[in-house]
């Protein structure tokens, strides 16, 4: 493979591979991280290809150290990332609130397998999207992303550090075991297509910088190590000059930008694929690999005569809630299929109230639910409503 | 003092060092009698001494009262998590090699839950200087026992004396790799000035201890008496040993302190390696500055 940063062209590669791809090709120039199943294939492609391209590669002691240097990166001007799997990212869940707080754009992709704990390391889950939400300490919000395939590996990675810089904030890309070691068609397009994901500089000299003053998005403008700014960053409760500010007004004022800075553009981060859903009694409402069985059975549904329908959920923090309250409020009941004991559908079920019925399809992990449950799942829904 | 008379008072000189300080952040927190405060102007004094362009310095530290530095320090300047300041630099050090990163701790956070990163980043030879303030205690929470603390001391976490013993810092870094290695007292102000400016100009990691008083959680329980008093028993226990093997650097409050300028040798850094590797292997490595060598795409901006 050539030193090109974007690998334009067709290839079959696996899902950690394309979200290597995705990072470089959105411009990822640092990688810390520590070896875990199922995620260690980023990990070595990273080593191989970042030298490639001037950028630098460190295998950490742990997963805390190589979240700490993957802010540290970033705040030393470079786009960088990690990759784990869940006892990683349960390690990396402090430094992640201290990129939340202190507005730090990164990526880290978390490639789900079954817990708790060690769980089966080599085998899928998708029981770490509670975590994704809210696994630090304190309240925030987050962005999470959840591809269904290597080429969304590679779609979705590209996306998420373009999010990560709008929004400052580290960005998850919450794959999962199957994704992450399928090998498969992936179209990386030209250099030209790919959305850049440019940092919001400070228009105004290092005096009259505020680092935390935000524009009228709630974003503020990031002044990076070494330019001149002389900003201090802290995770301690901040004002606007980035100084620590320990009373109760100065926490409303930091959490509140903190939400709404994604509260108020979710319309502009949240993204879905819905298919059938005019006319549909009954929507499957999935993500991850779960979302592609639930794709061939809402299809072989269809055949049938079925009026199903799906919403694929292409990010899931935040939640479409909207989407959801329409949905439900036009259907009889939602299906929600996921790997862990149901995570996913209690915020469908909070979104949907008591409009139409809920029905999680729960599987503790270790495998994918085949097509054919949910399947069974929609005809017994559908059975039951007349 | 009436407001009439004090704007009428002359405006006393600059403080020397008030270019790299964050003055609208003064007073500080420390206690009085705190050994924190001689370090950090000593951390001061060392880095005009270095001559460094200060746009090219940065400060990384945890959490504990030493990491409040960052804070007062007029610098890019970062207060990291708990034991994690070494690991941040590291990334922020990759990501800017032409940076001279400073990580300034306590003891509690460098080797206790910042143990592990500790050790690696001497392994590694990454290219930090570190200044450890060893006050024998963790003092931000009220006085417990940390990794240093002597062996039978009180604490409010070893209220019957402390039953383990404690870590020789300057052996530890020299032992995993540190190319440059210090033990001082806030006694010794000069001399800890220039080992910090020595560290600076250092390539590779190198690691300079404080020993600095607390009176008011380790002082006041183990009766060593007011900070005056706790730094006539540093005048009178520490003995100055430069370039001895760090193994006999011994920290015995019943005995000797030793100090001194331990280690100063020549060591790749991991950024040396690193390169080197890459240069032997890839035919078009490309000169990096920063190794984000910035896309075109925040070019764009």
């Amino acid at each position: 493979m050539s030193a090109r940063a974007v690998q334009t062209g067709i290839h079959f590669i696996n899902g950690d591979h394309a979200c290597c791809e995705g990072a470089l090709a959105a411009g990822c120039r640092f990688f810390a991280g520590y070896p875990i199943t199922p995620a260690t294939e980023i990990a070595e492609r990273m080593s191989l290809r970042l030298p490639e391209l001037g950028g630098t590669y460190i295998q950490m002691e742990d997963e805390m150290a190589s979240m700490a240097a993957v802010l540290g990166a970033s705040w030393g001007g470079v786009k960088a990332m990690t990759g784990t799997s869940g006892p990683g990212f349960s390690l990396m869940m402090e430094n992640i609130g201290l990129g939340i707080c202190t507005e730090t754009p990164c990526v880290i992709c978390n490639v789900q397998r079954a817990g708790p704990s060690t769980g089966l390391p080599t085998l899928v889950g998708q029981g770490d999207m509670m975590q994704a939400r809210w696994g630090s300490h304190g309240h925030y919000e987050i962005i999470a992303l959840a591809p269904s395939s290597p080429q969304e590996m590679f779609d979705f990675t590209v996306r998420a550090f373009a999010l990560s810089e709008e929004y400052r904030l580290p960005v998850l890309v919450m794959a999962d075991e199957v994704i992450g070691h399928m090998n498969e068609r992936v179209v990386i397009p030209s250099e030209e297509q790919i959305p850049p994901a440019p940092r919001r500089r400070p228009q105004v000299p290092p005096g009259d910088y505020l680092p935390y003053r935000a524009d009228a998005d709630g974003v503020a403008p990031m002044a990076s190590c070494g330019e001149g700014y002389r900003v201090h960053v802290t995770g301690l409760t901040h004002d606007e000059r980035g100084y620590p500010a320990m009373d109760a007004e100065a926490q409303q004022r930091m959490v509140h930008r903190l939400v709404e800075k994604i509260r108020g553009n979710r319309d502009r981060i949240i993204r879905t694929e819905n298919i059938y859903l005019d006319d549909a009694r009954v929507v499957v409402v999935a993500y991850g690999i779960t979302a592609r069985s639930a794709k061939q059975a809402v299809r072989e549904a269809r055949a049938r005569g079925i009026r199903v329908g799906l919403v694929k959920l292409e990010t899931v923090w935040p939640f479409p809630e909207t989407l959801i309250q329409d949905v439900a409020s036009r259907a009889n009941a939602l299906i929600v299929p996921e790997i862990n004991g149901g995570q996913i559908v209690l915020e469908v079920q909070r979104c949907a109230g008591w409009a139409c019925s809920i029905r999680p399809l729960s599987h503790y992990g270790g495998a994918i639910i085949p097509p054919g449950d949910i399947l069974a799942c929609i005809e017994t829904a559908v059975k039951e409503r007349s | 003092m009436t407001t009439k008379k004090a704007a009428a008072a002359p405006r006393p000189p600059p403080h020397p060092m008030e270019t790299l300080l964050r003055t609208e952040r003064l007073p500080h927190i420390w206690c009085s009698g705190c050994g924190i405060g001689i370090v950090f102007g000593s951390i001061l004094a060392a880095i005009q001494k270095t001559g460094y362009d200060p746009d090219t310095l940065a400060v990384v530290a945890g959490i504990g009262c030493t990491g409040r530095m960052a804070g007062y320090i007029h610098l890019d300047s970062f207060h990291t998590t708990h034991g994690r300041a070494i690991p941040f630099a590291t990334g922020l050090k990759l990501a800017q090699p032409e940076a001279h990163v400073l990580v300034v701790s306590g003891d509690g956070d460098l080797l206790a839950i910042g143990g592990n990163h500790f050790i690696h980043a001497a392994r590694r030879n990454m290219d930090l200087t570190v200044v450890c303030v060893n006050n024998l205690n963790f003092g931000m929470t009220g006085g417990q026992l940390a990794p240093s603390t002597p062996f039978g001391a009180k604490t409010t976490t070893s209220p019957r004396g402390c039953p383990e013993e404690p870590f020789n810092f300057c052996d530890l870094a020299a032992t995993c790799g540190a190319v440059y290695v210090a033990r001082w007292t806030a006694l010794h102000i000069r001399k800890l000035t220039n080992s910090i400016a020595t560290a600076m100009q250092k390539r590779g990691f190198s690691f300079v201890e404080v020993l600095t008083p607390c009176p008011t959680y380790f002082g006041r329980r183990n009766k060593t008496g007011n900070a005056l008093e706790t730094l006539r028993f540093y005048h009178n226990r520490s003995v100055i040993r430069n370039d001895i093997d760090p193994k006999e650097a011994t920290v015995d409050f019943g005995g000797q302190i030793v100090v001194g300028n331990f280690i100063d040798r020549e060591r790749p850094t991991f950024l040396d390696n690193y390169q080197a590797a890459c240069r032997s292997q890839l035919a078009a490595w490309p000169e990096r500055g920063r190794a984000g060598a910035v896309t075109k795409h925040q070019e764009e901006q």
